[in-house]
């Protein structure tokens, strides 16, 4: 593989108040990559997710390979469920001409995607399930075709059952749609099995490669502390 | 209809309301759905000074209260930017410091109409620029709606940048004092900021959609307009408080017809 990689990072620090919150980070991701970041609470993940965007402001170098377009599932997404706001005017958001534009057959076309009935077009955002919502925020970023998919915490506010489900889903739409994809995520058992990339972050980057070779128990204690990471691993799969 | 009734002061009025309500009603939404509500209230307790100065001075009332919402509006997202306070709080000093400084201030036989409103003196020419003023303010908002929304329901979705939804917020604020400003000819400026949230909060009882939510919010401000000014015309009442009763009577119909959440 000599291709050039779809996301380079160089040298990324950022400091909020003084506060070292991201320190000499860098990695690089390939296409077709299902890269997954880990860490504790607190450890940057999001601010990593929000540079990546250009939300923040960070020192360094971010490079997206040419043409890459990004969607992103953030962690918390909050919508005021009494507001009224159908999932189609949501979906909308995209077009530039918003409440006006005629988008529904495209609109449903994504709603089968992330195996949603189509007609919940017509419903109100706010009397989604959280599955569903989670599953119509997909849908929404996915909608303008990206390359690259970022989802912060995929199924905080999801149960288990809903958990495998998002998953199976990111799963089928990289087959489909070969979208790279980077996720944060705090289900160790997951990363296993989905991610073909892991990076551990606690404000520097501890480790980075493929999940087998390089969560080992020495890594995990590290990225953790001895404590946290026994649970992590293994609290999770008894609920399973 | 006789021509001699669409030449009178009190056409005029009408048509103005009008166009001062739907606009209000329009931006409303976007208040209530922001839980705003308050905010709009005491921003049209902060024209009072405003008013009283340009009475004083002789000016337009409308050129008083705008100069004075402009300056609140910009205050109130200065202040929730650097410090902590909620938006309430803040809107609280302010709403009261700007009643009792404006109540000081105005001349006593103004009182009345600053605070509660007056519709019978209007030129024909007065009322077309407060339509036309009126229309553009609709027409900003429309651009601004798809921005605002972002704002609203999906900060978090990085799609928008924060600067660009900084950007419409302020526009929309502006509008916002524009069109109380506008409206406490009609209402005072004890009454306008409630003008601006029933008809939208009317709305947002019955509405599935954000279309349905604007239309209906429009719809109603231009029933209460109406209905007001019929009993104005007819039982020789204040402006202001019938307009807003006839809002309020709305309000508590979409109560009984409200939309199963």
């Amino acid at each position: 593989m000599d291709k050039e990689p779809i996301l380079e990072v160089k040298n990324l620090n950022v400091t909020i108040l003084k506060e070292a919150i991201l320190s000499d980070i860098s990695f690089s991701i390939e296409e077709g990559d299902a890269a997954a970041i880990i860490g504790p609470n607190g450890a940057g993940k999001t601010v990593l997710f929000k540079c990546l965007l250009g939300l923040m402001r960070y020192e360094g170098e971010i490079r997206w390979r040419k043409g890459v377009t990004i969607g992103y599932v953030p962690q918390r997404f909050q919508i005021d469920r009494t507001t009224p706001i159908s999932v189609r005017e949501f979906f909308q958001l995209h077009e530039g001409n918003f409440l006006f534009s005629n988008a529904d057959v495209e609109i449903k076309k994504y709603l089968k995607m992330v195996e949603l009935p189509e007609s919940t077009i017509d419903e109100r955002l706010g009397t989604l399930s959280g599955g569903e919502l989670q599953r119509a925020l997909i849908g929404w970023a996915i909608y303008d075709g990206p390359n690259v998919l970022l989802f912060d915490e995929p199924t905080a506010g999801v149960d288990v059952a809903g958990e495998q489900t998002i998953y199976n889903l990111l799963h089928s739409l990289q087959d489909q749609l070969g979208i790279t994809i980077l996720l944060v995520s705090h289900e160790l058992n997951i990363v296993f099995k989905y991610a073909t990339k892991v990076l551990c972050l606690n404000r520097k980057l501890i480790c980075a490669g493929a999940p087998h070779d390089t969560l080992t128990q020495a890594q995990l204690e590290k990225l953790y502390g001895e404590a946290t990471y026994y649970h992590h691993l293994h609290g999770h799969e008894n609920e399973v | 209809m006789s021509t001699e009734f669409l030449t009178s002061g009190f056409f005029y009025s009408l048509i103005a309301g009008l166009a001062v309500a739907i606009a209000a009603g329009f931006l409303g939404m976007f208040m209530v759905m922001r839980r705003m509500t308050l905010v709009s209230d005491a921003l049209s307790h902060v024209a009072l000074p405003g008013v009283a100065l340009a009475i004083i001075f002789n000016l337009n009332p409308f050129v008083g209260a705008f100069a004075f919402l402009l300056f609140a509006a910009f205050l109130i997202s200065g202040i929730e930017r650097r410090t902590d306070l909620p938006t309430d709080a803040i809107v609280g000093v302010l709403f009261s410091a700007s009643l009792a400084a404006g109540v000081l201030l105005t001349p006593e036989p103004d009182l009345l109409e600053a605070l509660f409103g007056n519709l019978t003196q209007i030129t024909a020419l007065e009322a077309w620029i407060i339509v036309a003023a009126s229309i553009v303010m609709m027409l900003v908002t429309i651009v601004l709606s798809r921005n605002l929304i972002f704002l609203i329901v999906a900060p978090d979705l990085g799609h928008v940048s924060e600067r660009r939804m900084k950007t419409a917020n302020l526009i929309f604020l502006i509008m916002l004092a524009g069109s109380v400003a506008l409206g406490i000819r009609f209402v005072g400026t004890l009454l306008m900021g409630t003008l601006t949230i029933i008809p939208a909060a009317s709305a947002k009882n019955i509405a599935r959609t954000l279309l349905q939510f604007g239309a209906a919010s429009v719809i109603f401000a231009a029933i209460s307009v109406m209905l007001g000014m019929a009993a104005v015309y007819f039982m020789h009442i204040a402006s202001g408080p019938a307009v807003i009763l006839s809002s309020v009577a709305i309000f508590l119909l979409t109560l009984i017809f409200r939309k199963p959440i």
